[in-house]
């Protein structure tokens, strides 16, 4: 761990301005996954802005009959609430799938957003990784992938996002809300908020320097069936090999988003609409293009096989 | 004391303490978080500083320059230490590669350097700035191509062990089978991590280890040191975990004491998780080769296992093939170990070494077997049994309840309701198999020593260099010398794991159980003689009619308490147990059967165990309680090998990529729901005056197959190489509907 100084913001707005003013400055909430980034000297601030002190804990209705998830609510609680649990199941469910009840308690909804990817390559300093260390290249590609993205990849990087959550925001149409350094606010679709790859897979999100999430808004309730399906090699506390969540109207019309095949949650506007045809003609507008290594090409037929699962189970 | 006859009846067997359920005597200290663990001996000594390792990052070659100026400038830095300024080092019998590496380099996080600060943050900052240039050599870093490569080496086949004529009876043989088993490299990931604490005064070291075999620490630190045996003291009375990683002395220890001397005080050192995989040792990976031939009548006549696995020079081969040479009958037999050259780190002992991984092929090879025999695959087992060793017919085994265990298992799982064929029983989305597999691990005599002493309160204080890494051995030893002196346990004392005390067996290839405690009883047999001499009770031999019981000594109408003999000086003992040629004369193993129900998401192909179930006949069970949780530990290890663990090798760099406990996955508590254990009544006068063997590793031995075997019911898919990970069962799986 490098030497850092550190700060507790005053309001949003300052947090963002202090940002600004300090290149390299990193926020700080639950900080489940950074302080470990930290020590590993995978990430390196020099300053660290305490976000925990802003009232973003809250969660309120919105006037379209929508919530307004404050960035600093926990997992544990945003999974627990009533409103979620009830109108936004897949939303809970997807968080209860992820990490463990220590770490839930711990991390925040806009820290789950942009937690880093788990590529043992990323993680491993002596290897090369252009996410990590930009122009140095890929371990991962040619090396050990079978955790790795099989679709949206590109020559500079393979990895996943790991969150779970993000999966289910994107299948709900989530807004990310945020301040930038001019105290300004502005709200990115989630279908907007991460990237791909490309040749800079070290900017993982649409957030400019400085700019913080200060809250994630989900539109009204859809209704429908909601199920999470993660599959992992071991039952709990593990990554997904993939993750399938899905919204299922009574008449075979609704939304899928994946886990664990790329570098961002994946959606594809076209495949929601081939539900009603099942999962396969779902999976083949999914995953078109796709570009697995051997080690991970079993994805592909996993994904239509969970999908043919979740759909045989909202059918009932 | 010498053991060199079978053992006649004698104090141990009033089972007043030895043989009850009896909680861990250290657990209090366990729960409330005051056992002291190593990393965490602040009181020993006074001023101590932190180090931390800085490891290769390549995995052969040699370094071409280090330099440490930036570091040793760094905030708080009292020393840093490389092979430059490391003086002459040797190497420990028990190490394959040096454990401080330049500048050759023979393994990815070998250590290269080690940095000592004030505090653990600043020593690993400062380790960040210590710059490594490497001159990279090409290895051989991949298994299967090693052994395509490596052919017939003679002089390895002439270690072979052959009986008839293999060849010709598995050419004749109406029923064969020949087949390919994988198994991969695993990791032992005890919580714990290696941790040591040295501290030097003048030309003395001690050392606050983590270490299961203390004699063995103490003098290969002394060879690697070239400094005399007797002037290294190890200490590790608490131990978390060490699965066979803890057997050796490892980088934390060698590099705290060299940090020690380099700064002058005091220096703890932590192996980083991240550094465990590839930096320590590794149960190696295995390729294994099978091939049976039976007849019609479902007697095996031609039996056949070779194991390839690879290691660094100076290491050594997996031993695979052991199990095979005396699980089942058969004329005609052959087994061989191959070794291959690679450049990854040491392979080595972890937990049940050779049987763990042999068992995982031979079992699933007998569930084929018995498939293509049409032959329930637990009848087929017992059709094959043997009372004798396959390669000696006239050497018996000392005990052998395979056959029961496998009966009594049978019944008590609902093995009977089994559909014998595959892929039948679905519940819900799951489909349900059900699969067994036979528990074989060797039980080794090796000698070990104890010191008991009693005082004027009649307090039995036991002093061994054994060690307890979370198994229990505090508590037998305390039921041992509780029965041999006729107290209870709260009048015993146990002190362990340090090399002032008498040298034992320590803990390692379940051997610890058995020879501490019959080391204690030969303690204990000086005392009580030392005892009634001292009372004026020695008129018989052997203490005939003197009865150590309830803190009284009793002869005839006289009654002493023990305290009295004790006197204000107190009375002391020193003995161990050594043994004669009394494991050639019969085989000593232990026996057990492994029963296994699991689901298999019938879309996902998830496999999740729903059941297990674990006979076992091991001797003597001295208490119950602790080898039960021995058994289902074990039990769960082998849930990990069979579904999830496998250290990933980047072929091209030679190193286990997954190397933290986020990418090696580990069984958590939703993959375990319910096991049972049972002890067979056994007692074995051949194995020690306790007749016990060990459990802790025969309690994972062919899991791992009942696991694949019940895959195999529930899917009809069989997979042989391990884990049976998903991605091996997809295309197999039925529609999804």
């Amino acid at each position: 761990m490098r030497p850092f100084t550190y700060e507790r913001a005053g309001s949003p707005a300052e947090a963002a301005a202090a940002a600004a003013r300090n290149p390299g400055a990193k926020f700080i909430a639950g900080g489940t996954n950074l302080l470990d980034l930290m020590k590993l000297e995978i990430e390196t601030p020099a300053h660290l802005i305490d976000v925990n002190g802003l009232s973003l804990d809250r969660m309120e209705a919105t006037p379209d009959g929508g919530l307004r998830i404050g960035a600093l609510v926990r997992n544990t609680d945003l999974a627990a609430d009533e409103r979620v649990r009830r109108d936004y199941g897949l939303l809970s469910r997807a968080l209860l799938a992820g990490a463990s009840g220590q770490l839930r308690n711990k991390a925040t909804t806009a820290g789950n957003l942009l937690q880093r990817t788990r590529c043992p390559y990323f993680y491993d300093t002596a290897q090369p990784c252009n996410k990590r260390q930009p122009g140095s290249g890929c371990a991962a590609i040619g090396g050990f992938s079978r955790q790795l993205a099989v679709i949206g990849g590109s020559e500079s990087c393979i990895a996943t996002h790991p969150s779970d959550m993000a999966v289910a925001m994107l299948a709900l149409d989530a807004t990310v809300e945020t301040v930038r350094p001019d105290g300004a606010t502005r709200a990115i679709p989630i279908a907007d908020f991460h990237r791909l790859p490309g040749d800079t897979p070290h900017i993982e999100t649409s957030l400019e320097p400085g700019e913080l999430i200060t809250a994630v808004t989900l539109p009204q309730p859809l209704g429908g069936t909601h199920i999470y399906r993660k599959v992992r090699d071991r039952a709990s506390y593990a990554f997904a090999l993939v993750a399938v969540g899905a919204v299922v109207q009574p008449d075979g019309s609704g939304r899928v988003a994946l886990g664990g095949v790329a570098h961002k949650p994946w959606r594809v506007a076209e495949a929601d609409a081939e539900l009603p045809k099942g999962a396969r003609a779902v999976t083949t507008r999914l995953l078109a293009g796709a570009a697995p290594t051997p080690e991970n090409a079993f994805k592909l037929p996993l994904v239509e096989r969970t999908l043919g699962s979740v759909l045989a189970e909202a059918k009932g | 004391m010498k053991f060199d006859t079978p053992a006649a009846t004698n104090p141990i067997d009033q089972l007043k303490v030895v043989g009850k359920p009896t909680s861990r005597i250290d657990g209090p200290l366990k729960t409330t978080g005051t056992a002291p663990y190593a990393y965490e001996r602040h009181d020993v000594v006074p001023n101590q500083a932190y180090g931390y390792v800085v490891a290769s990052t390549i995995a052969k070659g040699r370094i071409a320059s280090i330099a440490v100026e930036e570091a040793k400038a760094a905030p708080g830095v009292l020393a840093v230490v490389t092979h430059g300024n490391a003086g002459k080092l040797g190497k420990g019998d028990r190490n394959a590669a040096p454990l401080l590496g330049g500048p050759e380099i023979d393994h990815y996080h070998q250590a290269v350097a080690l940095v000592v600060a004030e505090s653990f943050e600043q020593a690993r900052a400062a380790a960040q700035r210590i710059h490594v240039e490497y001159e990279r050599a090409e290895g051989a870093f991949d298994l299967a191509h090693a052994r395509e490569t490596m052919g017939d080496d003679p002089e390895q086949k002439k270690e072979d062990k052959t009986v008839g004529d293999f060849a010709a009876a598995f050419d004749a043989a109406p029923v064969k089978l020949d087949e390919t088993y994988t198994t991969p490299d695993q990791s032992h990931m005890m919580m714990e991590p290696h941790a040591t604490i040295a501290a030097w005064q003048g030309d003395r070291l001690t050392v606050w280890t983590s270490n299961q075999m203390i004699a063995w620490a103490a003098a290969d630190l002394a060879k690697t040191l070239e400094m005399p045996r007797e002037k290294v003291r190890v200490i590790s009375p608490f131990i978390g975990g060490g699965f066979g990683g803890k057997l050796f002395l490892r980088a934390d220890t060698l590099l705290a004491a060299l940090g020690a001397r380099e700064a002058g005080r005091p220096v703890k050192v932590a192996l980083p998780r991240p550094m465990m995989a590839n930096n320590t040792t590794h149960r190696p990976a295995t390729i294994q080769r099978i091939r049976i031939g039976a007849g019609q009548d479902g007697r095996i006549t031609a039996i056949a296992h070779e194991s390839w696995s690879g290691n660094l020079e100076d290491g050594k081969p997996e031993t695979a093939v052991d199990q095979t040479r005396l699980l089942y009958a058969g004329a005609n037999r052959l087994t061989g170990l191959r070794l291959a050259h690679l450049d990854l780190p040491e392979g080595n002992a972890m937990r049940a070494p050779g049987e763990a991984p042999g068992l995982m092929a031979l079992e699933i090879a007998m569930d084929e077997m018995a498939e293509r025999l049409k032959v329930d695959p637990v009848e087929f087992r017992i059709l094959n049994d043997t009372q004798v060793d396959p390669e000696n017919p006239e050497r018996p085994f000392s005990q052998r309840q395979l056959v029961q265990c496998l009966r009594t298992g049978a019944e008590r799982f609902g093995w009977s309701k089994r559909n014998a064929e595959p892929a039948r029983v679905r519940d819900g989305r799951w489909l349900v198999g059900i699969g067994m597999a036979a528990a074989f691990r060797n039980n080794l005599l090796t000698k070990s020593a104890a010191r008991v002493r009693l005082d004027n309160r009649g307090v039995v204080t036991v002093e061994t260099d054994m060690t307890d890494i979370g198994t229990g051995s505090y508590t037998i030893i305390a039921q041992t010398a509780a029965e041999m002196m006729g107290v209870g346990l709260d009048k015993v004392v146990v002190r362990l794991g340090d090399s002032g005390y008498p040298a034992s067996a320590g803990s390692g290839g379940q051997w610890g159980a058995n020879n501490s405690t019959a080391g204690v009883y030969a303690a204990c047999v000086k005392l009580r003689e030392a005892v009634a001499q001292k009372l004026g009770f020695n008129s018989a031999p052997d203490l005939a009619g003197v009865q150590f019981a309830d803190g009284q000594v009793r002869s005839g109408n006289r009654s002493v308490p023990l305290a009295q003999a004790a006197g204000e000086a107190g009375l002391s003992a020193e003995d161990g147990i050594e043994y004669g040629d009394i494991a050639k004369r019969a085989q000593q193993s232990t026996f057990g059967a492994h029963f296994v129900e699991v689901g298999v998401d019938a879309a996902t192909a998830e496999v999740r165990v729903r059941r297990m179930l674990a006979v076992c006949a091991a001797g003597r069970i001295l208490n119950p309680l602790s080898a039960r949780s021995q058994v289902i530990g074990a039990m769960t290890m082998g849930v990990g090998a069979a579904l999830m663990e496998e250290l990933a090798v980047d072929t091209r760099t030679g190193f286990f990529v997954n190397h933290d406990l986020a990418g090696y996955e580990v069984p958590v508590h939703a993959d375990i729901p319910h096991q049972e254990v049972i002890f067979l009544d056994e007692t074995d006068p051949m194995s020690s005056p306790m007749k016990a063997k060990g459990v802790g590793e025969l309690g994972l031995c062919g899991v791992g197959a009942a696991i694949a075997n019940a895959v195999y019911n529930a899917t009809g898919l069989r997979v042989r190489d391990y884990p049976v990970t998903l991605d091996k069962l997809l295309d197999g799986m039925p529609p999804v509907t």
